[in-house]
């Protein structure tokens, strides 16, 4: 599997999109804090962290005892930056070229 | 534990991996002549020791558009190449984000087997909630560019193409 391919299978679950948007709101939360939000159990959660974690979303770090997820927004950077601004892009060129053809026939 | 995540909420976490040796990552970080060609594009000058000083100064089309000379000030705390820089961080771009004061940067690199290079930015960004928004890309709509995960992306795409990105 690719990183993309990781990223998108990341993002492609509601739970593990509602734990990046928990983190986006509030960054650096415990297991305990993520798991507060959702109806699902310890485990559950833990298991979709991992995913989240095996895609680069979400970076662990230690603090004292405390085990604390934080949100990286890079792999969906990379992800627009390779896929979403190419196509716009030439919806944009395309766009510009119609603008053009219609000027010059008008 | 209410206290311990009040202190978290200031901190981000930006991590990276890139197809390139630290030293490249090292150098694309602490030399102007790469700092020109990824993100913001302005040209970094350290003092790689304890103590050393920091500065970024501003690319030609950032001074046309009225920002400073110098746009970041800061100072090295640790500095062990290829592997861990720390250092203190403060924008100049406008009086408010320069009176949020120093803010922490740490950059982490650590190499793997596999010739793929994990780059990790730990930003303390305490007392700075304008800079913090800055740089978690949050007012790339009104120009102000994606922050940091715009910056590796940047500086991934730099490294692995020998180009920049296109913008």
């Amino acid at each position: 599997m690719t990183d993309d391919d990781r990223v998108f299978k990341a993002l492609a679950d509601p739970t593990r999109r509602s734990l990046l948007d928990q983190l986006f709101v509030r960054d650096g939360r415990t297991l305990t804090e993520l798991e507060s939000g959702l109806e699902m159990t310890r485990f559950g959660v833990a298991k979709h962290l991992r995913v989240l974690e095996d895609a680069g979303l979400v970076v662990v770090r230690r603090s004292g005892r405390e085990k604390l997820h934080f949100l990286n927004a890079v792999p969906i950077r990379l992800v627009h930056d390779r896929w979403i601004d190419k196509y716009t892009e030439r919806q944009l060129s395309a766009l510009a070229n119609l603008k053009h053809e219609l000027e010059g026939t008008a | 534990m209410t206290t311990m995540t009040e202190t978290n909420v200031a901190t981000q976490v930006h991590r990276v991996y890139i197809k390139a040796t630290p030293e490249a990552i090292w150098d694309a970080i602490t030399k102007p002549e790469w700092s020109r060609r990824y993100g913001y594009g302005g040209s970094v000058e350290f003092e790689l020791r304890p103590g050393g000083a920091y500065r970024t100064h501003a690319s030609e089309e950032f001074v046309a558009r009225g920002a400073p000379e110098i746009v970041l000030d800061g100072q090295v705390l640790e500095a062990d190449p290829p592997r861990r820089l720390v250092q203190t961080w403060r924008m100049l771009m406008d009086p408010e984000l320069a009176a949020e004061g120093f803010t922490r940067l740490t950059y982490e690199i650590e190499p793997s087997e596999t010739g793929v290079t994990r780059l990790t930015v730990t930003h303390d960004l305490s007392g700075a909630p304008r800079l913090a928004s800055l740089v978690a890309g949050e007012h790339e709509g009104q120009g102000a560019g994606g922050g940091w995960s715009w910056v590796l992306s940047g500086l991934k795409t730099l490294l692995e193409t020998g180009a920049p990105l296109d913008r």
